[in-house]
């Protein structure tokens, strides 16, 4: 019921919202169109002005991944993690979430074709993407398009929060569809 | 963050050496450089439509309501942004977005948002106490719909793929709580620079 609710929200938000939001203006006597373009030009600009920042942080980003220091992490901790409720194949995602929102659905998709989408790794796999989010590349792109450099506890409370993300799925979904 | 660059890459180079991997470095190099012009590029329109109509909604008025309905939990989170400042109603349409797992519209509204906090900062080059809290945030968004992670579900022919989405809310709600609580707490290890003469 609340799931359907929230589907349609998500389903109807944008066309709405695409919709609404020109008319309630005319209805204020905006110039829409004129208006609509200069926000557009804008928008525009703002996505050239990221592209430096995004360059640096994903070629650093495609070099850890090509040289196996990932790899090489996930053998080192698989012991370990198994033991904190992680199997083994799921240990990527956590590697990889953070710096790459494409190569975590990658491993999204490897376990879930893997372990079936209802055993305890595809559930897992499934809500730690839902509650975690790619931080090298949202602050990247944020804190680029109005030329940061220094992203101070930005960088560090992101990644706690992916920290967090993980351990919170790891912990929910044992409670709620049990290991 | 030059550091922390610089270390990666350093660290990519040495790692390849050791492990016998130093020609995939190029390679991986040059891919990486032309997909984050792809990606830049691929944002433009949607940045240009959802920019557009953000435009309408500020003159329309849209925009300060929004934040005008947001102000007492914004008001906490945001102490040194004034009441009536457009950042407010930009944050709110990111977080909203986010909520409903609209990435492609959440981010423009991010950047906005960004660049109106940016006129509040005094230290160019540096996040302000509000911008990086902003950021942290949308590292941890709070997920009542993660879209994408259902679609892969039901490609995988989940019997129920949607029945994840309570878990993730849940977990979704503890990163953001510690995203917010780290943002807050870590602020005063990293000093600002002295205010500008």
């Amino acid at each position: 019921m609340i799931r359907l609710a929230l589907e349609a929200v998500s389903r109807w938000a944008i066309p709405l919202l695409l919709a609404g939001v020109p008319l309630y203006a005319l209805t204020r006597k905006v110039k829409v169109y004129p208006a609509f373009l200069e926000g557009a030009k804008e928008g525009f600009q703002v996505a050239i002005r990221v592209i430096p920042p995004l360059v640096a942080v994903l070629v650093a980003l495609g070099m850890l991944r090509a040289s196996g220091a990932l790899d090489g992490v996930a053998r080192l901790l698989g012991p370990a993690t198994a033991a904190l409720g992680l199997p083994p194949s799921v240990l990527p995602m956590v590697l990889v979430r953070p710096l790459s929102g494409g190569a975590a659905l990658g491993v999204v998709g490897d376990v879930l074709r893997g372990d079936g989408p209802d055993g305890y790794a595809g559930r897992l796999v499934s809500v730690m993407a839902g509650s975690t989010e790619t931080t090298f590349y949202v602050l990247a792109v944020y804190m680029g398009s109005v030329g940061i450099t220094r992203y101070r506890q930005a960088l560090p409370a992101g990644l706690l929060a992916d920290l967090a993300g993980f351990g919170a799925s790891v912990l929910v979904v044992r409670a709620l569809f049990g290991p | 963050m030059s550091l922390v660059w610089v270390l990666l890459v350093a660290l990519s180079v040495a790692v390849a050496a050791a492990t016998g991997r130093i020609e995939a470095l190029t390679p991986a190099v040059v891919e990486s450089a032309g997909r984050a012009v792809t990606l830049s590029i691929g944002l433009a329109g949607v940045m240009a439509l959802w920019l557009g109509l953000m435009r309408v909604a500020e003159e329309a008025g849209l925009v300060r309501l929004l934040g005008r309905a947001a102000r007492p939990v914004l008001r906490r989170l945001f102490p040194e942004v004034p009441p009536e400042h457009p950042a407010l109603g930009a944050m709110v349409m990111n977080v909203a977005a986010n909520m409903l797992g609209l990435g492609n519209a959440a981010t423009p509204f991010g950047l906005k948002a960004m660049a109106a906090l940016e006129e509040l900062n005094p230290h160019k080059g540096t996040a302000s106490d509000a911008q990086a809290l902003f950021c942290a945030l949308n590292t941890a968004s709070v997920q009542l719909v993660p879209a994408t992670v259902i679609a892969l579900r039901a490609a995988a022919a989940a019997p129920q793929p949607a029945d994840v989405l309570g878990a993730t809310l849940i977990a979704s709600l503890c990163a953001t709580a510690v995203a917010l609580a780290a943002a807050r707490l870590l602020r005063h290890l990293y000093p600002r620079p002295p205010e500008p003469r």
